[in-house]
């Protein structure tokens, strides 16, 4: 039989919230997340928490325990006195989705804006050799259990919500080290990638991250520093840049430095030179009880929907063309 | 009506650890609009837990290593009753399989030449598996996810959105299949987020759910692995085989209490490793089976020359199969040479330095450090045999995947046959990447065959009452949490590791009344991430599967592999020919016989003659 001990526990929604008190058990050997195993299976069965593997290794259970990034599955209740009061609430810099559930969409969104490894042109699978010492760089940072911790605690983006558009956060930066020391990646601008696409410059190597890292990587010393040293090197060394100025002019068309190409936001409204309406949008079909039948994608083929709608036949007869020839500039400005 | 988000795909994969994802990535390469569904996060499930590695004989550290070798453990591990054509192309494609993660960008330990390095595991002949350090299922998990995320930007590059031809829906759960004409037509479920529902049309599915381990108390699985597919496949009508094997791992953590269970990596052993009871005896010489006899080392001497001089040695009885190293241990414990928590002491300290031990096996380190306050450099673990894997799984074309079901395909721990009865350790990941691989392929065709179909209105409707049927009843119903301990009490205590038949009757007896109480379960609360709902619904799931394992396990009169009877305790070869097929009749577990596939003459020929004599009938040979 345990001891009783105080928890807070934050519980509520996008909508808000608040800190709710509760006396629970606690026995020998336990963790926070066992204690809000309890809670649920004792007093909130529907209290909200993530969690997989309960042994550090997936990365699903982060929360902030008395203020602290932390794994609720590798924080023992022995660290705390026993008089102490255990508060718990989701991660901060995370919109919440419910009690301690975080909508960490932002990390997926910012993985897949980073290019992918790029395998090295006619090695056949089965033929990389690779020494122990030099993938060992880039084993440190593929032990990332993807918790977002650091990105948590990272406060360019923890109480700036305006710099999560531009900004990548130090999981992809270790992401991109751990590209750009690859053996046999095949992109080389690994390093300018990060500093133009990734944000690398809002960084200010306060090393928060590596604090939190529970897999002790050493983010800022092994990744970020490493990045930025190199990057400076090649920035502002007058023979290296002008070396890979020239370089990058005549590769340009084959080796843009952009790696994915940029969402189409601005295409979309430069000029436009229909001399026309534009659809009328049309009505939303209905069922035959005239509701709506709730469909995000009905599509029914492969690959993103047309933009001139899945049914239409090509090429359009002349008569139901929309285009009209732009006339030559009148000259009345814009 | 209920609003329900609705998504028409050529393949829908159920699944987002190794085998799904490796399906996924397939089904995707044949041109096919691909939808990738998962209880947790992406990249969090099951598979990251996967620590020792991914068995495929690349012959890189002991070159006499070829598939017909691996193919032999693999069998012999099973104890002859596994699918041999899988067997056999598991052992055949596994090289490659692993290779290509290479080209996804995976970053293996490598030996003195550059090659994949491979280590020694229980039941391998030669250093086989594939690893890094000790946390290969992260390796594998990531470079597949990230080879998904490579696929997307290539689509994007294409397309314009990222989710053209593959789209991963994190956090939904499925709690339906719809079958129409004898043929897959759809998956239900909700979004754990939301509650909100969401229906998928598609003519073919990959179920890659893993395993059903959250039935046991002690148990290395996590709430995960709740039984879906199986039973997702039985309520469709496709059939399980071999439901009564189970995979006790040795080495599970014993104490402190909240951790029991969780996996000490079989790489202890595989590094120099030993086990010994509290009166310091090296035990597992005195428990090495006759069909053993031949391969293992009888004097310490012998099994300590073998790490360094494994040709003219014989190996370490400490890396005999699972299935007989977790039944010593628990004849130790039982023998009161067991510790006070009920475990044995492994013991990696007193033979290798520290420093070597924090470099090979970090994950331990850091495990026992910040777990249980013990440094492993320095003292022993003390370990105890938990649920592991189960060897059952659905039934499965060997070649194609395919379940009974027309358009129903399933790969890794979800389906059965590969493992016979025992798994070797390492043989998961590869067998997830071989057969996910396969059955990306074989749903791809099978999609580009039928085309597209709809499940009906009103099947939908009915999932929709049953999935909201727990919420009706709020406080009214059965707790879930009470529920799914006492299932797991039931399991532990009367189908554990070691059975008979007086208890396995009394299972059957209490899983029948658990399930008429599972019918009236409630939950307070909405449909907002509300765990007691998610419980509620994965309960049904994992009492139809318990009732299979334990209907099937009172039917099998012998022991072998993950199946002991205590009143039974030989092997008897007229039950190798068997298998146990399950399927539901109306809401109850219909078993029935069914011969084994017979091996092919010149596979038999990999084997001597001496051997098989140990596994087969008279006749038979
Ligand atoms: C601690 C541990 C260590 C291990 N070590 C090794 C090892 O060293 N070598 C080895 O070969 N094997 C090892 N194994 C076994 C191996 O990891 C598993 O058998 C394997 O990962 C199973 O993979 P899978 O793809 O079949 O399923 P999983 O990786 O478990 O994935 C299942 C997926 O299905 C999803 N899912 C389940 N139900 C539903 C549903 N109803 N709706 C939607 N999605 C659903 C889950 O969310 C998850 O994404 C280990 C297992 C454990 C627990
Ligand atoms: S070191 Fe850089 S990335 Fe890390 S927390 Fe500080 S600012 Fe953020
Ligand atoms: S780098 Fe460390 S803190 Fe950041 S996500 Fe990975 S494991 Fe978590
Ligand atoms: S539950 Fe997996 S890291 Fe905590």
């Amino acid at each position: 039989m345990g001891t009783k001990r105080h928890f807070r526990v934050w519980r509520g929604d996008d909508t808000g919230g608040s800190l709710e008190d509760f006396q629970v058990e606690v026995n020998e050997g336990e963790v926070v997340l066992d204690v809000i195993h309890r809670l649920q299976a004792t007093q909130t069965p529907d209290l909200a928490v993530r969690w997989n593997c309960k042994a550090g290794k997936c990365g699903s259970c982060s929360m902030e325990i008395n203020g602290k990034p932390r794994l609720g599955c590798m924080t023992r209740m022995s660290t705390f006195n026993e008089t102490e009061t255990v508060t718990v609430t989701p991660l901060r810099t995370f919109p919440v989705i419910r009690d301690l559930v975080t909508n960490v969409n932002f990390n997926y969104q910012k993985a897949r804006e980073l290019p992918a490894f790029a395998p090295p042109a006619g090695v056949a699978p089965g033929e990389y050799r690779m020494q122990q010492v030099d993938v060992e760089r880039s084993q440190e940072f593929r032990k990332c259990i993807e918790c977002f911790l650091c990105q948590n605690v990272c406060h360019v983006i923890r109480d700036h919500e305006e710099n999560k558009h531009a900004f990548s956060g130090p999981r992809f930066f270790i992401r991109a080290a751990e590209l750009d020391m690859h053996p046999l990646d095949a992109r080389d601008d690994r390093k300018e990638l990060a500093q133009a696409e990734q944000g690398l410059g809002y960084c200010n190597i306060t090393k928060c991250c590596t604090e939190v890292c529970p897999e002790h990587i050493k983010i800022t010393d092994n990744a970020i520093i490493p990045m930025k040293e190199r990057v400076v090197d090649r920035r502002y060394d007058p023979v290296t840049w002008l070396g890979r100025k020239i370089f990058r002019r005549d590769q340009l068309d084959e080796q843009p430095v952009s790696a994915s190409p940029k969402p189409a936001a601005a295409a979309a409204d430069s000029g436009s030179n229909w001399h026309q309406e534009g659809p009328v949008p049309q009505e939303a079909p209905v069922g035959a009880d005239g509701k709506l039948v709730v469909a995000e994608l009905t599509l029914d083929r492969a690959a993103a929907g047309s933009p001139f709608g899945d049914d239409q036949v090509f090429p359009l007869p002349p008569e139901q063309l929309r285009y009209q020839h732009p006339s030559p500039p009148t000259g009345d400005g814009h | 009506m209920t609003n329900i988000e609705r998504h028409t795909y050529d393949v829908v994969v159920i699944g987002a650890g190794g085998a799904g994802l490796r399906a996924a990535i397939e089904a995707r390469l044949a041109g096919k609009k691909t939808a990738i569904i998962s209880k947790s996060l992406f990249g969090k499930a099951h598979t990251v837990m996967a620590e020792g590695g991914a068995a495929a004989a690349m012959g890189n550290v002991n070159s006499k290593d070829n598939w017909q070798v691996h193919f032999r453990d693999t069998m012999r591990g099973g104890k002859f009753l596994n699918n041999f054509r899988m067997a056999e192309l598991h052992a055949k494609e596994a090289p490659s399989r692993i290779w290509e993660l290479e080209t996804y960008g995976a970053l293996f330990d490598r030996t003195k030449d550059g090659k994949i390095s491979q280590r020694n595991f229980g039941g391998h002949e030669y250093p086989r598996l594939a690893h890094v350090g000790d946390r290969t299922g992260l390796e594998l998990i990531r470079t597949l996810q990230q080879k998904i995320v490579s696929l997307q930007q290539e689509d994007f590059a294409e397309h314009g959105d990222y989710e053209a031809r593959i789209r991963v829906f994190q956090e939904c759960t499925i709690t339906e299949l719809f079958v129409e004409d004898g043929a897959v037509s759809g998956a239900f479920g909700y979004y754990r987020e939301s509650g909100d529902f969401v229906l998928f049309e598609s003519a073919a599915i990959v179920l890659a759910t893993g395993g059903v381990g959250k039935s046991y108390k002690v148990t290395s699985n996590s709430w995960e692995y709740t039984g879906d597919g199986h039973a997702l496949a039985l309520r469709t009508g496709a059939t399980l085989i071999n439901m009564e094997f189970l995979q006790f791992h040795p080495t599970g953590m014993v104490w402190p209490p909240s951790v029991k269970g969780i996996l000490v990596t079989e790489s202890v052993r595989g590094d120099g490793g030993v086990l010994r009871n509290t009166e310091g005896k090296r035990f597992m010489f005195d428990y090495v089976p006759d069909v053993f006899r031949k391969q293992y080392a009888e004097t310490e001497e012998e099994a300590d020359r073998w790490y360094s001089d494994p040709d003219n040695n014989r190996r370490p009885p400490e890396l005999l199969p699972r299935d007989e190293v977790a039944r010593a241990i628990n004849s130790e414990v039982k023998a009161g040479r067991g510790t006070k928590a009920g475990g044995v002491l492994l013991d990696i300290a007193s033979r290798l330095p520290a420093e070597q031990i924090r470099k090979r096996l970090p994950s331990m380190y850091h495990q026992f450090k910040e777990l249980a306050d013990v440094d492993i450099t320095a003292a022993p673990m003390e370990v105890g045999p938990t649920c592991h894997y189960v060897m059952g799984g659905i039934e499965v074309d060997a070649d194609t995947t395919a379940a009974a079901v027309a358009g129903l395909f399933a790969a890794g721990e979800v389906s059965g046959g590969m493992h016979g009865s025992n798994r070797l350790g390492g043989n998961s990941l590869s067998d997830l990447l071989v057969f996910g691989k396969r059955a990306g392929e074989h749903a791809a065709a099978h999609a580009e065959k039928i085309g597209r179909r709809k499940p009906s209105a009103a099947a939908v409707e009915a999932a929709v009452d049953t999935a909201l049927a727990p919420l009706a009843r709020a406080d009214a119903g059965e707790n879930p949490y009470t529920l799914h301990h006492e299932l797991q009490e039931i399991m532990g205590v009367l189908v554990g590791i070691i059975r008979r038949d007086g208890e396995l009757r009394e299972s059957i007896t209490r899983l029948a009344e658990l399930k008429e109480r599972v019918k009236k379960v409630g939950v307070s609360g909405g449909r907002k991430y509300n765990p007691g709902w998610h419980l509620a619904l994965d309960l049904r799931n994992m009492l139809v599967v318990s009732e299979c394992t334990a209907k099937a396990a009172l039917e099998r009169t012998e022991s072998r592999g993950g199946h002991t009877r205590e009143d039974f305790p030989k092997m008897d070869p007229k039950w190798r020919k068997v298998n146990l097929v399950c399927s539901l009749d109306g809401e109850d577990v219909r078993l029935e016989h069914q011969p084994l596939p017979v091996m092919r003459p010149e596979l038999q020929g990999l084997f001597e003659q001496t051997e098989l004599a140990k596994y087969m009938t008279d006749e038979e040979l």
